[in-house]
């Protein structure tokens, strides 16, 4: 194909025929435009006038330039120009389409598909043998069948979570024979892609995909500084551009939602950006997952672990503070070692009680009040630990000498022993290896441990059971009891370094960690994992969307260490893994992550998803040269006199109208003013729809609010201006009581103005009714159902129910218990009643919460049951013969009660005091 | 055709009140006529009964009157008199121009302007005629048949109608009808002639609204109606200008002329309805003051 920049032509032989036009040019500039002969009697007095300017003869030069660019344009519309033509070769022999499918292919999964589907729907012309295969799979065998049969498999192929683990392994499961392969890139280096490639290469012609779409990777959060440190990486690193991190975990309901929400800035050129995101520990620490908003991509998803979260643990000293003596401070210690990993409180038991703190640590203290005692049990029992360690005061107390407290694991020896000391007999003592049901078990003993002091504790039938740590001669180091939810430990030493050399020991800080006073601020290291099975809870699927573990099995602590370092694979997806204890994440990206862009051989064949797409520009040139003769006969009128002056504004004006591309003339709708939208919008009750992008879809809710506004003008005082359609993204929405939004998969997520806009929006008083249209067959895991859970999770959605029988929205003009559209009997779900609505005797409802239900969802397509034509007529069918009329009805009657709710709240609602008040007027 | 444009004059005419030439020379025609000279005289309608006197024959005693008492009366009649009213109406193919489509020709407009004069004036009792010998000035309604049928076959050679004073009754009125378009000596000699022999009477130019107005533009071959004439422009709309000039001045030429000879003139437009033509020529055919 010839080329002339990106135009190609098709028959550029017609091109010669420019060479005609300078011909073409003296033939019209020799031949004038004709005269006209006019009958006119009044020529008599014109005889003998001569004209004032010579004007010669001959055709003006501009009116020659017009004819010769229609003619020209003419020209290279046959020659049959296309705009970025892609050369097509028809290739021969089997095609291997292999796609890597990984986590960074999830952000444009459908355009891969769709090219993927346009290359079956080729190969199937030319009678190609087709093998599929995705990369992150295990390498297995590649079978080449008709290219009809893999295009049924192509909806079911999904990407993986995970970077391909063994191109090698592919490398060498190529079958025998040459074969031509297409290589739908993810963009990403992975290890050993060159070998692959050099297979291929060997095997035939390799065209690689690639979509010129940028990669963001978010890397875990980690815990620095008193804030969380985010980081996220990008490729290619082009053009300063700011990604918005969403901090998302349940609130105190339970419901998940966004907690918080941080922009990273990348720098012109910046591959990293980060950003310190400081919140108070009670928000933090309920945080499950990072997300980069708005991408569906695993590696924009970062899910936290125990790592990030940081317990409240509450200090109580015994005795009076000697001032100046801070190493004899019985929580020196203590402070010392949790002070990076956990925020420490320190006051009166009272007053930190109210903190609901995770932990109390009391050192040292012997007798408490009994109103403190009987707080500290209460919190005990909703599942508090109380880490008690002991003291001279302790030892010199007569607490729990004959009964045991209740906030003491066990009974004690009066006095406490010393050993080792200079008045005593004996060496100090040192640990016992914990046994394997302590919590303590597999940590290193320290050889310089040394007790000199301890309490004693009674033996009693429970103290075996309630040791978790004893010294070398069996006396108990560590007790614990549990006490309802909680458990009280005592450390049958001092927290300082006067009884026992513990507290300097790293022992000290692993065995407060164990006990999960303290966490860890960094990912655990594979020691850490090793000897425990690891359960995943919670995985990642490659869009970065949590999903039911099931059953998957679990993994051993050594697997899960090598997950950890070289990234998650098949059997180890990426996701939340339960130990005996803790938790940790396995995230696609880690740490260390970098992203690399993947490098080809040169000449390879790379061709981007995002390639202009081949436009025949015949049409074009045509319509051009059409539109310059158009002009043409408009000017040689002009020029010949026979445009008169009125016909000449009308002729003008009739030609660009016909001609003007249909374009524009959207484009100048669009052009109206906000003003005159707001003033449409506000000048009467307008019913809007949310504009999906599917015009069919926005044709329908249009009809369908259209053919419910007339019913309320039929019916009720409620007068509805025509329906108008809203862009979320551009359009105000404060104007509009009511939307209607039918869920289509087409629609994109909105933008986070969008959604503060909506939030806004709910949060005043408006309603939006969803509608999947799917009849809730598939019980919200239709298409429609998933998108609107994706749309919605950025919403500020009270908690919903499915409608009550009593609720407002059974009797605001109709009664009515059943609320079909186009579907029947599918659950409309509206905003919760408070849990404490209770009804009376003798009232027919509760009395249910005050106000309009924010959201109302349902899938039976109303919008298609309202919907009508513009004779008035139905548009849709519904049902069949007069039942379907019946439905049909009732849809109408919902909607109307629908938009009395809307417009009078809880008016019905309150009907429920009228006897009250007719009682009180009465008197 | 003919038929067409004696019901159409006829619709015209009827709308105005008979028309009554003013006689200004009695003397000179002495044909009966229904001007009644408000003296004794002949005519038929009745004027004044007198005694008889001595000489007067008894057939014109009138009995029915004598009988009512002794004296014996004279029926006597009033004198009357006829006008003679000569149309002319330029038969020259000029005539034959029309602007634009929704509007008639020249000729169309002018010869209904003229047959309803002449139904109007032959109602009222004159004698209308036209000029040359095709149709001679005589009254009676029979005589509209005839002005008509000579008016719809008249279809004269000429590119611009020459007016002729042939055919003209002395004292008489006279009325022409063209656009003038012509050579204006014939017509100042015409009336010069009919001036000569008392006739008074009134010109009416009839324009096609496009010949004042001269609506053309562009490159241009203006043709007489016959083909006769021609005249050549690049610019039609240059011409404009110098093209009203010239008209007004023949419009000029016309007004000097018809004062010389104490004649009236008016333009009349095709674009205007012919009622307002009718009403003129009324009134200057009546008062000629």
């Amino acid at each position: 194909m010839f080329m002339l920049g990106p135009i190609g032509f098709a028959t550029p032989m017609l091109l010669l025929g420019l060479l005609a036009l300078p011909v073409l040019w003296l033939l019209l500039r020799a031949v004038p435009p004709a005269p006209i002969r006019r009958r006119f009697p009044g020529v008599a007095l014109l005889l003998g006038l001569q004209d004032d300017e010579a004007e010669a003869d001959k055709t003006p030069w501009w009116l020659l330039l017009l004819r010769m660019a229609a003619i020209a344009a003419a020209i290279i519309a046959f020659a049959g120009p296309v705009l970025n033509p892609v050369e097509r070769q028809a290739g021969t022999g089997p095609l291997l389409i292999a796609m890597d499918a990984t986590w960074a292919d999830a952000r444009d999964w459908p355009r891969r598909l769709d090219r993927t589907s346009a290359l079956l729907d080729e190969a199937a012309r030319d009678g190609r043998p087709v093998a599929l295969i995705r990369l992150s799979d295990a390498p297995g065998e590649v079978a080449f069948q008709a290219a009809d049969a893999v295009a049924t498999r192509l909806a079911g192929v999904t990407p993986q979570a995970w970077s391909p683990r063994d191109l090698a392994g592919w490398a060498g499961a190529l079958p025998e024979g040459g074969f031509d392969t297409f290589w739908l890139s993810d963009g990403l280096d992975h290890p050993a892609r060159g070998a692959l490639m050099d297979a291929f290469e060997a095997k035939g012609t390799v065209t690689v995909f690639e979509s010129p779409r940028p990669v963001f990777a978010l890397h875990p959060a980690m815990y620095d500084e008193g804030a969380i440190q985010l980081a996220a990486t990008r490729l290619p690193a082009a053009d300063p551009v700011s990604v918005e991190v969403s901090a998302r975990g349940p609130d105190p309901s339970g419901v998940e939602r966004e907690l918080a929400r941080i922009a990273l800035d990348f720098g012109l050129g910046a591959e990293r950006a980060e950003a310190a995101l400081s919140l108070p520990p009670e928000l933090r620490n309920r945080i499950t997952r990072f997300e980069i908003a708005g991408l569906r991509s695993a590696g924009a998803v970062s899910l936290t672990d125990d790592s990030l979260k940081r317990r409240k643990v509450a200090l109580i000293g015994g005795g009076a503070d000697r001032e100046g003596l801070q190493l004899l401070s019985p929580l020196h210690y203590l402070r010392q070692a949790l002070e990076p990993v956990a925020d420490l409180m320190e006051g009166s038991l009272t007053d930190l009680l109210l903190a609901s703190p995770d932990v109390v640590i009391m050192a040292d203290v012997a007798r408490l009040s009994q109103s403190d005692t009987d707080a500290l049990l209460d919190w005990l029992d909703t599942g508090g630990l109380l880490l008690r360690f002991a003291g001279p005061q302790m030892a010199a107390s007569d607490i729990s000498r004959t009964v045991e407290d209740p906030l003491l694991p066990v009974r004690l020896r009066e006095g406490g022993r010393s050993v080792g000391g200079a008045m005593s007999w004996g060496e100090p003592k040192t640990l016992a290896p914990f046994p394997e049901d302590s919590p303590f078990h597999g940590l290193p003993l320290p050889g310089d441990v040394t007790i000199t002091s301890q309490v004693l504790a009674q033996p009693d039938p429970e103290l075996a059971d309630r040791t978790i740590a004893a010294l070398a001669d069996g006396t108990p180091l560590v007790t614990r009891k549990a006490v309802g939810q909680g458990q009280v430990v005592l450390v049958h030493v001092t927290a300082n370094a006067e009884w026992s050399t513990l507290p300097l020991s790293g022992l000290f800080m692993s065995m407060l960690e164990r006990m999960a006073v303290s966490t860890r601020p960094v990912a655990p290291e594979a020691a850490d994992l090793v000897g425990q099975i690891w359960v995943p809870e919670v995985v990642l699927d490659a869009y970065g969307q949590p999903q039911e573990a099931g059953d998957l099995p679990g993994q051993p602590g050594d697997v899960l260490a090598r997950a950890m370092a070289t990234g998650p694979g098949p059997d180890q997806p990426p996701g939340l893994y339960a130990g005996a204890d803790r938790r940790v994440a396995l995230n696609v990206i880690t740490s260390e992550s970098t992203l690399a862009a993947a490098t080809w051989p040169q000449g390879t064949l790379i061709e981007g998803l995002d390639t202009p797409p081949e436009q025949a520009l015949k049409g074009a040139f045509l319509s051009g040269g059409l539109m310059l003769l158009m002009l043409d006969i408009l000017a040689a009128l002009w020029v010949s006199g026979r445009l008169g002056g009125f016909a000449r504004g009308a002729a003008a004006l009739a030609a660009l109208v016909l001609m003007v591309p249909q374009a524009q003339a959207q484009s100048g709708a669009q052009d109206m003013t906000d003003d005159a939208k707001a003033l449409e919008a506000t000048t009467g009750l307008v019913l809007a729809h949310v504009l999906t992008g599917d015009a069919r879809l926005d044709e329908t809710a249009a009809a369908g609010l259209l053919g419910l506004g007339e019913i309320l003008w039929q019916r009720t005082s409620i007068e509805p201006d025509p329906p108008v359609g809203v862009n979320i993204e551009t359009d105000e929405l404060a104007f509009f009581p009511f939307l209607y939004w039918p869920v289509s998969t087409a629609q994109p997520l909105p933008s986070a103005t969008a959604y503060s806009r909506l939030n806004d929006y709910l949060r005043t008083g408006g309603m939006i009714l969803f509608d999947t249209r799917d009849a809730d067959l598939a019980g919200g895991t239709s298409p429609e159902g998933q998108h609107l859970q994706r749309l919605a999770a950025g919403l500020n959605i009270p908690p919903l129910e499915q409608i009550p029988a009593d609720h407002v929205l059974t009797r605001t003009f109709y009664l009515l218990q059943d609320f079909p559209g186009r579907h029947q009997r599918s659950p409309l779900w509206v905003e919760a009643a408070p849990p404490d609505a209770e009804q009376v005797d003798g009232m027919p409802f509760r009395n249910l919460n005050d106000g309009v239900t924010p959201v109302v969802i349902g899938g039976n397509d109303w919008a298609s049951a309202w919907a009508v034509g513009a004779n008035g007529a139905p548009m849709l069918p519904v049902g069949r013969g007069f039942a379907g009329e019946r439905q049909r009805e009732l849809a109408y009657r919902f909607g109307v009660n629908l938009i009395m709710h809307v417009l009078t709240g809880n008016y019905k609602s309150d009907q429920v005091h009228v006897p009250a008040l007719l009682e009180r007027l009465g008197q | 055709m003919s038929l067409d444009l004696q019901s159409r004059a006829e619709a015209l005419g009827q709308s105005l009140p008979p028309l009554l030439a003013e006689a200004e020379l009695l003397a000179a025609t002495v044909m009966m006529g229904e001007h009644g000279r408000r003296r004794a005289g002949q005519g038929d309608e009745f004027w004044q009964y007198r005694p008889v006197n001595a000489g007067d024959s008894a057939r014109l005693i009138d009995w029915r009157r004598s009988a009512r008492g002794d004296a014996h009366f004279v029926r006597e009649r009033e004198w009357q008199s006829a006008q003679s009213v000569t149309l002319w109406v330029d038969p020259a193919k000029s005539m034959a121009f029309s602007g634009d489509k929704s509007r008639a020709p020249k000729a169309d407009r002018a010869k209904v302007l003229a047959l309803a004069t002449a139904v109007l004036l032959l109602r009222a009792g004159e004698r209308v005629g036209l000029a040359g010998d095709a149709a001679p000035p005589r009254p009676g309604r029979s005589q509209i048949v005839k002005l008509a049928a000579v008016l719809s076959g008249a279809e004269e050679g000429g590119e611009y109608g020459t007016p002729s004073a042939t055919g003209m009754v002395s004292h008489g009125r006279a009325l022409f009808l063209s656009d003038f378009f012509g050579d204006l000596n014939a017509l100042e000699a015409a009336l010069t002639a009919a001036a000569d022999r008392g006739v008074r009477g009134a010109l009416v130019q009839v324009l096609d609204p496009a010949e004042e107005e001269f609506p053309f533009s562009g490159r241009t071959v203006f043709e007489s109606m016959g083909g006769g004439v021609r005249h050549e422009t690049q610019q039609a709309g240059d011409l404009r200008d110098r093209y009203l000039a010239r008209l007004a001045e023949r419009k000029d030429r016309l007004a000097t002329l018809a004062r010389a000879v104490g004649w009236h003139v008016t333009t009349h437009h095709t674009g205007q309805p012919a009622q307002a033509g009718l009403l003129w020529i009324y009134s200057a055919l009546q008062g000629g003051r």
